[in-house]
């Protein structure tokens, strides 16, 4: 079955029909290639999904305060919740073993300066812990540590970014800059995989912010880390509990639907995941069905095929080769070109994926590293061959069973 | 060689049955040239496919080099086809898309004879047709005589105890159906068996021997001087 002559025969009859086994081939190389293509790109839209959730820690909890939008408690409307350092301990006291670690925020942009470069970036006041709700990956130095939060250094960390922008090139450590009119030691230069803008934050101590606005103990956000053995139930219960606990102690009412929000980046998440493999699933439907309607081209091709070369096996049959020989060259012919061409397809499939995984693609149609993983691609393309097979043995197996002399007799 | 005994055939024609061959006893020795003559629809052909197995018969019995041909699958029936018969067709029934030589070949490749051998068995009876010049064209290039030429070769090549040919000259002119019968007739006298279906009266009386078929019955069956066919070429 697998003898050299057989292979001749076989290229033989491919050369002779050029645009047959083109035709059967393009449908192949057309399916495999729209089904490697869109795959890739449901790829690169989860990525982008990732991507977006995936560079900050996923235990955290971010606390934001805002207006109140009912009288509680004595108190009137649009009173503007503030949070101050002694709620950071009250937390920490009341939900210590739920926790990983709590920091605080305070965001103010400002005009900084080294030498003659200067440029609007923005600050974040912080507690050491915010460089693992940031996942914040050092190049240089360090981060901010406690003693600085104790000591109330004027230590700033700075972004990549903002190290190339305004230093050059030049060294940034253990270099002043100008942050808002006060001069500030860089101790440290760091990357986030967030993407160039998350490199251009600066952080401090929160102290240091707060001793800079008056020696005031006011906190604008507060983020907080819980312990991952807790669970998803475990945060959702957590989560509850921390909401009853902050509206109880900054006086909201309950039924306020302003007033503080915390957001749950672990509920972010899985909400996103899910919406990106329910796109996931419609995409590879459409693909699947691409797959089905070139298998279904390959039928086709194939009855057609044998139709037209009923006259020829007729000969072959009256030379004496058997229903076997005729089965198995049909096939083997089928089999090769629909491998052949699926490669082909499969290749273009792969190279237009690396070929438009581009900045346009990510920035405007969020998708990110289109690709197809290559178990997916081969066990498409094997799926496609073994279909060729299927579609060929059919009509291979009627063109078998027809008498010689019938086959002769057809012109 | 050939032995038929009582053979019937008949095809459905929709509800009703067209009953072709009506009861044909008919044997033939190895070394005969036998012509079957009959006018359309006497069922000369139908018997020469019955002969070749490329039909069955209804009723009777064939007898192949005293191999009984019956009941036979697909299969079996290709490899007794191979081994035992080679066919000559009035339309040539060359493979359009190979060579001369590769359409010699076939009968070989399907017999699973070595490549090479494969190749010197078909130059060689390439040769015998004087075609050797000619192997590597398709059958598009060559002429009627020569595809039939090549056609019975193809038909030697795999050194079959009967050869059977239909209406081997309907589609030539009568030089080239001479030159034909001219080779006919000297296979035929290296001691080959053949057959020889045709209507026409010239073409029979280059055989040795006339079998008339009427209406799905031999109604003549006679020895006859050959006349050959050399004199006219």
């Amino acid at each position: 079955m697998f003898s050299l002559d057989t292979w001749k025969e076989i290229l033989k009859t491919i050369q002779k029909n050029k645009l047959r086994t083109f035709l059967t081939g393009f449908t192949v190389a057309l399916g495999i290639f729209i089904y490697v293509t869109l795959y890739g790109m449901g790829n690169g839209l989860n990525n982008t999904f990732m991507k977006f959730f995936g560079d900050d820690a996923t235990n955290i909890f971010r606390i934001y305060p805002s207006q109140t939008t009912l009288p509680f408690g004595g108190y009137k409307a649009k009173r503007q919740i503030e949070f101050k350092n002694n709620d950071l301990e009250a937390i920490a006291k009341e939900f210590g073993p739920l926790m990983d670690y709590i920091t605080p925020q305070i965001q103010r942009g400002a005009f900084v300066t080294f030498k003659n470069k200067s440029d609007n970036y923005t600050t974040r006041g912080v507690a050491p812990g915010m460089q693992f709700a940031e996942k914040t990956i050092m190049m240089k130095g360090r981060y901010i540590n406690a003693k600085d939060v104790r000591d109330r250094t004027k230590y700033a960390v700075i972004g990549r970014m903002v190290e190339k922008d305004l230093f050059q090139g030049e060294e940034a450590m253990g270099k002043y800059i100008d942050i808002g009119g006060s001069a500030f030691k860089v101790i440290g230069v760091f990357q986030d995989d967030g993407g160039d803008n998350e490199e251009r934050f600066i952080y401090l101590p929160y102290s240091t912010r707060q001793l800079i606005e008056g020696n005031n103990d006011k906190v604008n956000q507060i983020t907080l880390a819980f312990n991952e053995a807790i669970g998803y139930s475990g945060a959702m219960k957590f989560q509850s509990n921390l909401e009853d606990f902050l509206r109880k102690r900054k006086v909201i009412s309950p039924k306020d639907p302003r007033g503080l929000r915390i957001e749950n980046v672990a509920d972010n998440l899985k909400q996103n995941q899910q919406f990106a493999s329910v796109l996931k699933i419609i995409i590879s439907g459409i693909a699947f069905s691409v797959i089905i309607s070139g298998i279904l081209g390959i039928s086709n091709i194939m009855v057609f095929v044998v139709k037209e070369r009923t006259k020829e096996i007729g000969i072959r049959k009256a030379m004496g080769a058997t229903p076997r020989i005729i089965i198995s060259t049909i096939l083997l012919e089928s089999i090769f070109i629909t491998a052949i061409f699926g490669f082909i397809g499969l290749a273009l499939g792969i190279i237009t994926l690396n070929a438009i995984g581009g900045k346009v693609l990510e920035d405007d149609y969020f998708i990110t590293n289109p690709a197809i993983n290559s178990g997916t691609a081969i066990f498409v393309t094997i799926l496609l061959i073994i279909a060729g097979a299927l579609a060929a043995y059919v009509p291979a197996k009627r063109a078998a069973r027809i008498k010689p002399i019938v086959a002769l007799r057809d012109e | 060689m050939i032995e038929i005994k009582n053979l019937h055939k008949s095809y459905k024609m929709g509800s009703n049955s067209l009953h072709v061959l009506k009861g044909i006893n008919f044997s033939c020795e190895a070394g005969e040239l036998v012509a079957i003559m009959g006018s359309s629809g006497s069922g000369k052909s139908t018997l020469l496919n019955i002969l070749g197995m490329l039909d069955e018969l209804d009723e009777g019995s064939y007898d192949l080099d005293g191999v009984p041909i019956k009941n036979l699958n697909e299969t079996k029936a290709a490899q007794y086809r191979n081994k035992f018969l080679g066919f000559i067709f009035q339309s040539f029934n060359l493979i359009n898309y190979k060579s001369a030589l590769e359409n010699v070949a076939l009968p070989l490749y399907y017999q699973r004879v070595g490549r090479k051998e494969r190749q010197e068995k078909a130059l060689k009876y390439l040769e015998q047709v004087g075609l050797k010049e000619w192997a590597t064209h398709l059958p598009s290039e060559l002429s009627g005589g020569q595809k039939q030429r090549v056609a019975i070769a193809r038909a030697m090549a795999a050194e079959p105890k009967v050869l059977l040919a239909d209406e081997p000259t309907g589609a030539l002119d009568s030089k080239t159906s001479y030159e034909v019968m001219d080779l006919i007739q000297k296979i035929n006298d290296a001691g080959n068996t053949i057959l020889v279906v045709t209507h026409e009266e010239d073409i029979a009386e280059m055989c040795k021997r006339i079998v008339h078929l009427k209406d799905g019955v031999i109604v003549e069956d006679k020895k006859v001087e050959q006349v050959r066919a050399s004199q006219y070429v």
